[in-house]
Parts: structure tokens; C-alpha cells; sequence
């Protein structure tokens, strides 16, 4: 009875995991299924699900508007926000795990509860600081907003991975005659790679997809792939497959690097709950 | 090799005084070992000596240069801790080798150094495996081996056993000595076990609560401690107490009148102790004698044969457990009436303040 119990709880689950993974999924395909479509089948009702596929509306987003252009400027802000945001936040996890003081709890929080504030309240602020240091449509700009509204998450990230870390094991590199320095990169960092990599990872991933500070910050010259989606919801009304067809062209870089990457992913964003 | 001296260390922590006030002597090549209850300060004292901890306020000396503010890799010391904390992502090798790369030692010289340490300790085979790969004796020997290969001056063990099951414990306790005598290293130790330090150390120095309650030799402390909470700690299993009226005292020993009325003159000082003060008696289980009658009786309430040894826990008339070892042929029974014996030579007396009462006579191996 109480196997038969298991079993039915058992499908049940399973039926509940891919029901979730269907829906968090079907808006995706969707998309990529609407950008091999012509414009005509994309809005036709009942929807299509069977239909000739055509690659018109990918030739279109080509013709009209460098695409490499705007990969190239989201693959540079997102680079460069990570790695100058890992660069800052491992020492600075590094003292709040290894030499904490009284108030670096409070830090912490109050690190992430500038997460917590909408963006767009501090929208006229930053564009005018963008403006006044001549930052407003540059890959610059862009890369130091990203790398300081993930910051804080990062160094959180770290923080817990770090803490992962026994403290005796860098006593012991500071007895053999390390400095702080030594200390860091030559071993607390190779023991935390997995950590530092998922957190790379989801910091490369969020600053890919970021709109709201590449849409108000950049127009042309530093516009990224998430602007490049927004110019195909244009005044003239929406081209479901041309947008599409765009939408696609800009995830599917991330999607595909995540998809390789996501055993590492789930290694480190699990480490520590499973030892 | 080198001498350690500390003036009057102190440690406080926010506003707490975690080390108050050490003062302590190592010698060359001495075996010192830290013992207490956990919290009592040992592991920060240690810490506070390797330089992984501040001190607030005294002065740390090894060979008479004051260390407080030298970097730890620069102190000339070596630690084993007690997790070991070895670098996981290096093999052995690699984890001895560590250190002399630091000391921006030649390669060929590194080489030279690490086979030779990895052959004492028989850890050849090992060299390129990760600590991963070994069991607990393996990686407490890499530890070891890690210290002893950048020649230290001092050794510092921090309860490197702990975590090792009771055979190998016994057995590496025993390697241990042997590899002091070999390198004659100072070397100080810290341990909450009574066995480890009586047996490694030359001198033992017992805290409770950041202060130190004695220092001496391993018999010393055994025979004559200084006071209760020493008594109590040194030896297994721990000393009898029960108090006693004292009666007075002359040159030669004081005199206690017991709970049962019987009196004891026990061979030590009393100088201005009041007639009528509640002392405490001690005295250790292997020193009590069973008899079958006579005074000082009891019930038999629980024995427990060791095999080599019987420990038979006496209830007495006052409702006070004492302790009696004896041999383990012994062939008392539960529930039957014993007497005790205690000779006035092994018995400790106490003051109310818990200071114990100066020996007439010194034991000839704590003397």
C-alpha cells in the first residue's frame, strides 16, 4: 500500500516537474517556432502548428539591421561587466567571509537591498550622470551600470561560496609564508572555480538580457541585442515574425552557451546544499 | 631550534577577555603541551603564537625577538591543524612543496628536501596522490611531513589526533614522540585529552578560562596538583573528593576529621588554617584499598571490569559516590558491603578557596 502510495506520488511529481518545464518553455518555442513563419501565418487565427517554414523573416531582420553589430556590443558589455564585477567582488567577499566584523552582515543586506529598488527610479540620476560624463551611448557606460547592479548578487554568490571554503586551509597557506595576496589566488581560488564560474555565468546571462538600462542608455552606437528586439516593435505596428525572427537571433547565443555550460551551472549554484 | 617566551599575553575579543594574562617559558627542544576543557583558551593561545590571532597586549618571544607584529609564513613556525588543511586541489607533493616555493627555494633543493621528509614518514607511494585519495592517518602524515620539510623552529600541533579513531590515535601519539626525539624541534601542543599530554609532554601546562592553573611536568601535576581543578582534570578515571573538618596541623601533616567521624593525618602543610574550616579530601580511585571490614564503608553500586582492571564505584553513607580501582581479578560483587582504605600518603588535601595544601614530601619522579 505504502509502495503504491510512493509510485502514484512519485508520477505525480513527475507529471507536476514537466508540466512546469513545458510552460516556462512553451513561450520560447513559441517564438522560434512564429520566426520561421511569414507574417501572415504568424498572426492567423486559430494558430498555426503545422505550416511551411520559411526563413523571409530571418532575411528581412538581416537586411535591416546588422545584427553582428549589436551581438558584438551585447557580447562586450556582458564580458566586460562580469569581469570587472568578479574582479571587484572576490576580494570583497573574500574579507566578508574570511575576516568578518560586526557590520558585515549589515553590509551584506544592504548590498542587496539596492536590488530591491526599481531601476527605474534611479533612472534621471544616472542618465544624467551618464550624459555629464559623456558615457550616454557607449559600450563604457553600459558595461559600468551592468557590472554595478549585479555586483551585489555576485558578491553574495561568492560570499556563500567562499564561506564554503575551511578557513584553517588558508591559515595553513598564511603559515607557509603566503601573503594575503597569495592567499586569494593561489588558494582560495583554485578551491572556489566552481563557484566563481556559476556565478560568471549567471552574471554573463543576466547582463545579456538586460533591457531596461540598454534601452534608456544607448541608441545606435552601443546599442546591444535587446535594443536590436526592441527596434522590431517599431511604430509601423508588430511583425510577429520579423520580431520573432529578431528575439531568436539574440537569445540564441546565451541559450545555446548555457545549455553547454549547465551542468556547471547546477554544480555551483547547488554547492554546498549537496556535499 | 629556538625558545618561546610569552609576557603576559592577553587576548580580548570585542569586549570579552578570552587569554587573560600568560606568562610561560619554553625551552629548546621542549614538548609543551596545552590541556584544558574546550573554551578554555588553548586554541587561541596557540593561534595568538602562530600569529593567525592579534594580541591585545604582553609580548611574544621566540629565540628573545618579540614576534607580535611579524606575519605568521615569517615567524619561522609550522602548524598541523586539526582538519589537516590541506590544499585539496594539490597532491602531496605539491602541499609540502608549497612553502619552500614561497621561501623562493631552488627546485633541485625542494626535491631533495621532500623525498627525504616523505621517506620518515612513509609517504612515498603517495606523492602524487590528492588528500582526497588518502585515509586520515595518510593526511595527518602529509600534514606532519608539510611542517617538518620547512625545518621550523618551532612546531605547533593544534589537537592534531582528534580526529582519528582510537587505535590510530594511539599509534600516531607514539610516532609523534618518536619524530620529537628525532628532530628535537620545540614543539607545543594542544590537546583536550589528559592521555596525549601526559604521555608526549615534557611539561604541561593546564588552562581553564584564559588562566593558567599549572605548569609542570606530567607527574607533577599527577602527584601534586596544584589545585582542584588540576586534581580533577589530570588522571583518569578522575580523583575522589569528599569533605572533611580540619582539625589542625603541625610540621609534619595536618589532621582531618571525616564524614564518618574517623580521622586522617595526611602528610601535608597547613600553615594558618583555622581548627573547624571545611577542607576537601582527594584522592585518586588507584590509590583507595577495598577491605572487607573496618571503617570508611560502603555499598558496591556499580562495577565495571576493564579486564586488566575493575572499577568498583562505591556508594558511602552520605549518599557520595567514590571511585575505587582495583585489580581486575578483584571479586567484589554489586550490592555487597566493602570497606576503604585510604592511605594518608596518597590523599590531597584542599583549602576552601580549592588551593591544595603543600606536600611535606615531594614525590621522587615530580620532584
Amino acid at each position: 500500500m505504502a509502495l503504491k502510495t510512493k509510485t502514484s506520488t512519485r508520477i505525480g511529481v513527475t507529471i507536476l516537474g514537466w508540466g512546469i518545464a513545458l510552460w516556462l518553455f512553451f513561450p520560447i518555442f513559441w517564438m522560434i517556432l512564429t520566426s520561421f513563419k511569414s507574417e501572415v501565418q504568424a498572426i492567423s487565427t486559430p494558430p498555426k502548428l503545422f505550416f511551411m517554414p520559411t526563413l523571409s523573416s530571418y532575411a528581412e531582420v538581416f537586411e535591416r539591421a546588422s545584427y553582428w553589430h549589436f551581438a558584438l556590443n551585447t557580447v562586450i558589455v556582458s564580458v566586460g561587466a562580469t569581469a570587472i564585477a568578479i574582479a571587484l567582488a572576490v576580494p570583497a567577499a573574500y574579507s566578508m567571509a574570511f575576516i568578518p566584523s560586526k557590520r558585515t552582515r549589515g553590509t551584506l543586506l544592504w548590498m542587496l537591498s539596492t536590488r530591491m529598488l526599481p531601476p527605474v527610479g534611479v533612472l534621471v540620476p544616472i542618465y544624467l550622470l551618464a550624459r555629464n560624463t559623456h558615457l550616454l551611448d557607449t559600450c563604457t557606460g553600459l558595461v559600468i551600470v551592468d557590472m554595478l547592479t549585479n555586483l551585489p548578487i555576485i558578491v553574495w554568490m561568492l560570499y556563500t561560496f567562499f564561506r564554503e571554503v575551511p578557513a584553517p586551509i588558508l591559515e595553513a597557506g598564511r603559515m607557509d609564508g603566503a601573503t594575503r595576496w597569495q592567499e586569494m589566488t593561489m588558494v582560495l581560488l583554485p578551491l572556489a572555480l566552481p563557484g566563481i564560474a556559476s556565478t560568471a555565468l549567471l552574471s554573463l546571462i543576466l547582463c545579456w538580457n538586460e533591457a531596461f538600462w540598454s534601452l534608456n542608455l544607448t541608441s545606435s552606437h552601443a546599442a546591444p541585442l535587446t535594443a536590436f528586439i526592441a527596434s522590431f516593435s517599431s511604430p509601423e505596428g508588430l511583425f510577429f515574425g520579423k520580431l520573432s525572427a529578431a528575439s531568436t537571433l539574440a537569445v540564441a547565443p546565451i541559450l545555446i552557451f548555457g545549455w553547454i555550460s549547465q551542468k556547471q551551472l547546477v554544480r555551483g549554484l547547488t554547492f554546498g546544499a549537496v556535499k | 631550534m629556538a625558545t618561546v617566551e610569552l609576557k603576559n599575553l592577553r587576548k580580548t575579543y570585542l569586549t570579552e577577555e578570552i587569554i587573560k594574562g600568560i606568562s610561560l617559558s619554553i625551552e629548546e627542544r621542549e614538548f609543551v603541551v596545552f590541556v584544558g576543557p574546550s573554551g578554555c583558551g588553548k586554541s587561541t593561545l596557540l593561534r595568538m603564537i602562530a600569529g593567525l590571532e592579534d594580541i591585545t597586549s604582553g609580548d611574544l618571544l621566540i629565540d628573545g625577538h618579540r614576534m607580535n607584529d611579524v606575519e605568521p609564513g615569517k615567524r619561522g613556525l609550522a602548524m598541523v591543524f586539526q582538519s589537516y588543511a590541506l590544499y585539496p586541489h594539490m597532491n602531496v607533493y605539491k602541499n609540502m612543496e608549497f612553502g619552500l616555493k614561497l621561501s623562493g627555494m631552488p627546485e633541485a633543493e625542494r626535491r631533495a628536501k621532500i623525498e627525504h621528509v616523505a621517506r620518515t614518514l612513509q609517504l612515498e607511494p603517495y606523492l602524487n596522490h590528492k588528500p582526497g585519495q588518502l585515509s586520515g592517518g595518510q593526511r595527518q602524515r602529509v600534514a606532519i611531513g608539510r611542517a617538518i620539510v620547512r625545518n621550523p623552529k618551532v612546531f605547533l600541533f593544534d589537537e592534531p589526533l582528534s580526529n582519528l579513531d582510537a587505535a590510530l590515535r594511539g599509534q600516531m601519539r607514539v610516532e609523534l614522540s618518536a619524530l620529537h626525539r628525532k628532530l628535537g624541534a620545540t614543539t607545543i601542543y594542544v590537546t583536550h585529552d589528559q592521555v596525549e599530554a601526559m604521555t608526549m609532554a615534557d611539561k604541561i601546562v593546564v588552562l581553564q578560562k584564559g588562566v593558567v592553573e599549572q605548569i609542570g611536568s606530567p607527574l607533577e601535576l599527577y602527584h601534586h596538583p596544584r589545585n582542584l581543578f588540576v586534581a580533577r582534570f589530570i588522571g583518569s578515571p578522575p580523583m575522589n573528593f569528599f569533605s572533611a573538618i580540619f582539625q589542625g596541623g603541625d610540621a609534619a601533616g595536618s589532621s582531618v576529621q571525616l564524614r564518618d567521624g574517623s580521622s586522617l593525618y595526611v602528610p601535608v602543610t597547613s600553615p594558618g588554617l583555622l581548627p573547624g574550616t571545611k577542607v576537601t579530601v582527594g584522592i585518586r580511585p588507584e590509590h583507595v584499598e577495598l577491605a572487607s571490614s573496618g571503617p570508611n564503608s560502603g555499598v558496591v553500586e556499580v562495577i565495571e571490569r576493564l579486564g586488566a582492571i575493575t572499577l568498583v564505584h562505591v556508594r558511602m553513607p552520605d549518599g557520595e559516590i567514590i571511585v575505587v580501582q582495583t585489580d581486575g581479578a578483584a571479586l567484589t560483587d554489586v550490592d555487597t558491603r566493602v570497606s576503604l582504605t585510604l592511605p594518608p600518603h596518597n590523599c590531597h588535601l584542599f583549602a576552601p578557596d580549592g588551593l591544595a595544601f603543600e606536600a611535606c614530601h615531594r614525590h621522587p619522579l615530580a620532584a
